[in-house]
């Protein structure tokens, strides 16, 4: 580390002065009796009045030194030059000059938002990366904390969201004061979570420190976007900066996608144009607004079929090509599929059958061919197989899909004949009558059980779908547990419309997500609404009281079947592969969520959010969604505890 | 007058039967064991559908029933005669058959918005 100026102290210096003053104070009788090794006494005893002195009392004259120019000022300038508008954090000792930093020489900028744990934390950048297309700073310990958030960071590397991480550590073992500095501090930071981060660094200046932050920055922001970390070093927080720093911060450059080789972009335009029945499948390629409007306008010229996987809001839920509701159909009768970032593109082309066995089965036509654009290809590790099983395709290109986007549909409209274009009208006419059946198929679906209770989760969508609709409203939750009713149903059309789910399917994504994206959306004034699994919120139900205290409005109906479902529904699939079935009441051992049922009403009252619930007759649904609307308007949380049917 | 009272008395026995039965199966027992079996896991508690498909009202003919229960294709788990017997398929087919129509989907505004 650089020295420090002439009036300026060091945290070593503080350190020393300030545990000899407690060593001394420590050293009476009455802190050796404090040891479970010398006196067989459990260490939890209440504190002696001498310890309690030590730690509360005013230090001694010459413990007191002054740092100015701290470190952690300079790292929160970076900070807030890369546009990181908040700081999703629990607090931390090892990140505290930071801290500090943000709330005093920051006017807390990052705003500080208080999360209960670190995988919300990171979680609820997760979701509001994903509205607002870049990240927001998390802060953990480098150890606990970041143990802490590694499954949400999973989530984000899988998910392809920038999240922007910091974990404090003190590297230098003469630094660390004490037994717990000790066991939160670690060799090499990034190490925990390297397997599912892009990039990470340990700066050992702040010199160091700015660059590789705005490194991370770019890398974090270049598809594939995903997490980086940055370890901040405890010293190098608390101490001033050299005298001779500067303070300057790199300039963030411009950051633009990696677009498709012009030649194999040419080979595509001309193999759509060819095509009979060309299909887009969609999974994450609309990054930003932008790709959502490419893609239709895609989809448009070549009156061609598209297929959203949802992972983002790709293609319009209503759009007259999209083909959704008839995936299989759709794939079948293909000749040519193009997938646009799809992760699982093996998934597409196969049904995998076999009730032990895997047993894949090509759904497609013979001689079909098969495109892929995908940023993935630039970019993956080894040890986690998040990249899915191997699916040979025709053409692979290695780009970002919305950003090629543009020279294909450019490309496509120099090729297009006006005979093609007379040939492709028809085919388009027959995609929109498709469409408008499945439709009609969806709310025919929809109409059974309608009065059931436990509610049907076609009702319980239908119901919310009709007091936001007229609203500037953006579904913050994923929509798989309720068997994608919203996405059946409801008019999506606009980006923030829908996020999709958890990208490495962790449960404890939601609720957290949820309320990260519900944060983004505060200040373009829209109105968050999430269908919230049960036991994923009891895994982070932490984000209630962060929603109370920071008022993020949210609307949150309870998707409350009092069960880990998906895992009854694989048990009794063993039991039958085993042949021996399973009773219902021996297949809730380990999966139920009840008895007791949990008042989810209560759990959130209980953490300031006002609630309802709950609520087992459909009737009862629309009068709570309106209450609770109605408070999310004033800008409050609301949650409605709906008992449903399982899926 | 006697002749609409009989008639009344009629129409009142067949609401207080509740689940109707087929000729050979018990719509109420169908209905327990529809619960027990862990049949509404995946095709929700009125045979409405949700992670499997729907399955009432208007079930398939009982013989394609049981015949596909004891080979099912896709990700439904096969039950075999050990574990589910054919006398409760039958009861259980009678209970889906059971199950009330749903009505229209023109007659509900929220399907229609």
């Amino acid at each position: 580390m650089a020295k420090t100026g002439k009036s300026a102290v060091g945290r070593r210096g503080f350190l020393k002065r300030a545990a000899a003053g407690t060593a001394a104070l420590a050293a009476g009788p009455a802190a050796k009796a404090q040891s479970p090794t010398q006196s067989g006494r459990p260490a939890a005893l209440p504190p002696t009045p001498a310890q309690r002195a030590a730690e509360t009392s005013a230090p001694a004259i010459e413990d007191i030194q002054i740092v100015e120019r701290p470190g952690a000022d300079y790292m929160v300038d970076v900070f807030n030059s890369l546009g990181l508008e908040y700081l999703f954090a629990t607090p931390g000792s090892s990140f505290r000059g930071i801290h500090e930093s943000v709330i005093n020489h920051g006017g807390n900028r990052p705003e500080f938002i208080t999360c209960m744990h670190e995988e919300c934390s990171v979680a609820m950048a997760n979701g509001y990366a994903k509205v607002e297309g870049k990240p927001v700073l998390v802060c953990a310990h480098g150890t606990v904390g970041i143990q802490h958030a590694a499954m949400a960071i999973y989530n984000a590397y899988c998910d392809q969201a920038p999240v922007f991480i910091i974990a404090g550590n003190i590297s230098d073992a003469a630094e660390r004061r004490g037994r717990v500095e000790w066991l939160h501090a670690v060799q090499d930071v990034g190490a925990t979570v390297r397997e599912y981060t892009k990039w990470d660094d340990n700066p050992a200046s702040l010199t160091h420190f700015g660059e590789s932050a705005v490194r991370a920055y770019q890398f974090a922001m270049t598809p594939p976007t995903m997490p980086v970390l940055l370890a901040a070093d405890g010293v190098l927080q608390e101490s001033s900066a050299p005298a001779d720093f500067d303070w300057r911060i790199p300039k963030l450059p411009k950051i633009t996608a990696p677009s498709g080789d012009s030649e194999a972009v040419a080979e595509l335009a001309r193999m759509l144009v060819a095509a009979e029945n060309p299909l887009f499948v969609a999974s994450r390629s609309a990054r930003t607004p932008e790709g959502l409007r490419l893609l239709v306008e895609l989809a448009e010229t070549l009156q061609a079929g598209v297929i959203d996987q949802q992972r983002r809001m790709n293609f319009p839920s209503r759009h007259p090509l999209n083909q959704t509701q008839r995936t299989r159909a759709a794939v079948t009768d293909a000749d040519l599929i193009v997938g646009l970032e799809v992760y699982d593109f093996f998934g597409v082309v196969h049904s995998l059958g076999g009730q032990v066995r895997v047993i894949p089965k090509s759904i497609t036509k013979p001689g079909v061919k098969l495109v892929s654009i995908s940023s993935s290809d630039l970019f993956y590790k080894s040890n986690y197989q998040n990249f899915q099983r191997y699916q040979d395709v025709d053409l692979s290109i290695p780009a970002d899909a919305e950003a090629t986007l543009p020279a294909l549909i450019e490309a496509v409209k120099r090729l297009l004949t006006d005979d093609r274009r007379r040939a492709i009208k028809a085919r388009g006419a027959k995609l929109a009558e498709a469409s408008r059946q499945g439709l009609e198929q969806a709310r025919a679906a929809a109409s059974y059980a309608w009065d059931a209770s436990p509610i049907s989760t076609a009702r319980l969508s239908a119901e919310l779908w009709a007091q936001i609709k007229d609203e500037d409203w953006s579904l913050v939750s994923d929509t798989f547990w309720v068997s994608n009713w919203p996405l059946r149903l409801w008019d999506m059309n606009k980006h923030y419309h829908f996020l999709g789910g958890a990208g490495g399917e962790g449960v404890g994504y939601l609720a957290p997500a949820a309320l990260g994206a519900a944060i983004a959306n505060k200040k373009h004034g829209r109105l968050s609404v999430s269908i919230q699994s049960d036991g994923d919120l009891m895994m982070t139900n932490g984000v209630l009281w962060t929603s109370a205290h920071h008022r993020i409005p949210l609307l949150t109906l309870m998707h409350n079947n009092r069960a880990y479902h998906q895992e009854i529904m694989q048990l009794q699939r063993v039991a039958n592969q085993h042949n021996r079935g399973v009773d219902i009441d021996k297949c809730k051992i380990g999966t139920a969520i009840e008895n007791p049922n949990i008042d989810y009403a209560k759990l959130a009252q209980s953490m300031g959010v006002q609630a309802e619930g709950p609520i087992s007759d459909p009737k009862d649904l629309q009068a709570a969604i309106r209450r609770g609307i109605a408070v999310v308007k004033r800008g409050d949380p609301y949650l409605i505890d709906v008992v449903t049917q399982p899926r | 007058m006697y002749r609409l009272w009989i008639f009344l008395c009629f129409v009142a026995a067949l609401l207080a039967q509740g689940p109707k039965s087929t000729a050979t199966g018990n719509a109420e027992n169908g209905k327990r064991l529809f619960e027990k079996f862990g049949c509404y896991t995946c095709h929700g508690h009125q045979g409405q559908g949700g992670a499997g498909a729907r399955i009432a009202p208007r079930p398939i003919a009982l013989a394609a029933l049981i015949a596909y229960v004891r080979h099912p294709s896709g990700s439904m788990p096969p039950f075999t005669a050990k574990v589910v017997t054919d006398s409760e398929l039958t009861d259980i087919h009678a209970f889906l058959a059971s199950v009330p129509a749903p009505p229209a989907v023109k007659d509900i505004p929220l399907l229609n918005q």
